[in-house]
């Protein structure tokens, strides 16, 4: 299957950038425990915060610096690409091309994620889990409901993306709404603050929406505070977001594909 | 304005050098912004942005302050005085410097030769290239949330108090700027690296923001001894603060900012002279 292949391919080129990898895994690792000490502080003034024990909160923390780059939370992930292809025409291109744009995308992104997953992912929570106490589940089936969970997120934030970047046909310039997608993402995805510490009606809300998919939901089921029910509710939850946004996606590039005017000869 | 007739009065030596540097630094400073401007919707746009991504890490200290009164003894006056000021420094020499972590892109592709052939110091070239207004946006949040707190605080502020927050507001841009210059340097040697220098510039910024009784000793001892952020606004606020300083350090090092600013420019200096002197520039 060329999906296959393209994933690979994605996988394979991440893979190279071998010092920007450790330069990431650095940074991360440093973030990590700035914010798990002020989990720390946090947890001692009020134990049980939204429901989370201390071990659970920095487990939390170090889970976010491990997906930081696999999930994007901050946005990129090499969809500025596409962006890039857009707005220079280049993507008259891959429009010609016997693959369908939107599945090419996701395949790379997948290939991409699943790289920086293992070359951004482990490290830090390896780090964290040495010099912190965390809580981190001894068996193997939470683990695999943990990456089920990553992935489903990581499609959820590839689905988000890919409208930002599909706005270029629209917008030509489409850094401004890049980076309010980023920061709705940093903001909404409990990368600053789990969304369970959000107050009230605000935090109830907040986690209905999209980017909660993304970090909040495999963050809980790392962490064992879903499980059984709540742990399938998550699953679906990732899912229906996941589906609904790469259907909305298949229809703006439908969209997009039918006013595309390629300039020139 | 400096004009080209002036050139000539400048003394020689590393005056002219530095003096030559200034110029060619306003030049470019000049250029990028009128550039910037002739896009001003999507100008006003970042600045925007940038303003709004750095509100966001305050919200999130509101959030916790929502369910909390002190974290780590420190009321939210007291942490948002913390992190304004370490806030106005980090985006003056982000403003000024900042642009200094695009350096690894340009010894990967070889555009910095093109830097080396012009008749001005690299320094500043590379210092000023793709100067971002935008920046102002973190400037102004930083400064909003110091002007808050300064009313909120119980803190008589006398003409002594006030100079001293002017001071560390220098001495700190000038630590922050040492550590963009020092990180640039390292990409001489480390290309695709510039990511480390976001640990110690925007990951020191996150560090300064919380009172320093949150983080482990050993912690606090690197920041004060090893890359000393902790002068950028630890020390000199912890005692506007009248708090103690949680390594109980003499009095007077409350007062070496100057000193260590000094020290660390002293240090990028070299380590730029050193990156410059041996770059190979690409290919065969």
């Amino acid at each position: 299957m060329w999906c296959v292949a393209v994933a690979a391919g994605s996988f394979r080129r991440y893979a190279t950038y071998r010092v920007a990898t450790a330069a990431g895994v650095f940074t991360n690792t440093v973030f990590g425990f700035i914010v798990a000490y002020t989990f720390v502080a946090l947890w001692a003034e009020r134990p049980h915060l939204g429901g989370y024990g201390q071990a659970q909160a920095l487990t939390f923390v170090w889970t976010a610096q491990a997906l930081l780059a696999a999930a994007a939370l901050m946005g990129g992930g090499g969809l500025e690409e596409l962006q890039e292809r857009i707005r220079t025409g280049d993507v008259a291109v891959d429009l010609y091309r016997p693959a369908d744009l939107q599945l090419w995308w996701l395949a790379a992104d997948l290939g991409r994620a699943g790289m920086q997953l293992i070359g951004r992912g482990v490290v830090p929570m390896a780090v964290g889990a040495l010099v912190f106490p965390l809580a981190l589940p001894g068996d193997v089936l939470t683990w695999g409901w943990f990456l089920l969970s990553v992935l489903l997120g990581i499609v959820v934030s590839f689905g988000l993306r890919y409208l930002v970047a599909l706005a270029s046909f629209w917008l030509l310039d489409g850094s401004g709404l890049s980076m309010i997608s980023g920061l709705a993402c940093l903001f909404f995805s409990g990368m600053l603050l789990p969304l369970r510490v959000f107050p009230g009606g605000f935090g109830e809300v907040v986690q209905l929406l999209p980017w909660a998919a993304i970090l909040q939901v495999p963050a809980d089921v790392l962490i064992g505070v879903r499980t059984g029910g709540a742990l399938l509710r998550g699953l679906v939850f990732q899912a229906a977001w996941g589906a609904a946004l790469l259907a909305l996606g298949r229809l703006v590039q439908s969209a997009a594909t039918r006013r595309v005017v390629v300039h020139g000869g | 304005m400096a004009d080209h007739d002036r050139w000539p009065a400048v003394r020689e030596g590393w005056r002219t050098a530095a003096a030559q540097g200034l110029y060619a630094y306003g030049l470019i400073v000049r250029m990028w912004v009128r550039s910037t401007l002739a896009y001003r919707a999507s100008f006003v746009m970042m600045a925007v942005g940038n303003f709004a991504a750095c509100a966001l890490d305050f919200v999130a200290i509101l959030l916790m302050f929502s369910q909390i009164d002190a974290l780590g003894g420190f009321t939210l006056p007291e942490v948002a005085f913390l992190y304004g000021t370490s806030g106005l420094s980090l985006g003056l020499a982000d403003l000024l410097l900042g642009s200094m972590d695009r350096l690894g892109r340009r010894v990967r592709d070889g555009t910095l030769d093109v830097l080396l052939l012009r008749p001005a110091p690299v320094f500043a070239q590379v210092a000023a290239d793709r100067f971002a207004l935008r920046r102002l946006g973190r400037i102004s949040q930083a400064l909003l949330v110091l002007g808050w707190s300064v009313t909120r605080l119980d803190v008589d502020w006398t003409a002594g108090r006030l100079l001293l927050v002017v001071l560390m507001t220098v001495c700190g841009t000038a630590i922050f700027g040492a550590v963009f210059t020092t990180g640039a340097a390292f990409q001489f040697w480390a290309q695709d690296a510039a990511e480390v220098q976001n640990s110690f510039t925007y990951g020191g910024n996150a560090l300064l923001q919380y009172p320093p009784t949150v983080f482990a000793k050993d912690l606090v001892r690197g920041v004060t001894f090893v890359v000393p952020l902790a002068f950028v606004n630890w020390l000199p606020a912890l005692r506007l603060l009248g708090r103690p300083d949680p390594l109980g350090l003499p009095g007077w090092v409350d007062f070496l900012g100057p000193a260590v600013a000094a020290l660390m420019c002293a240090g990028a200096a070299l380590a730029w002279r050193y990156g410059l002197r041996g770059y190979r520039s690409t290919g065969s």
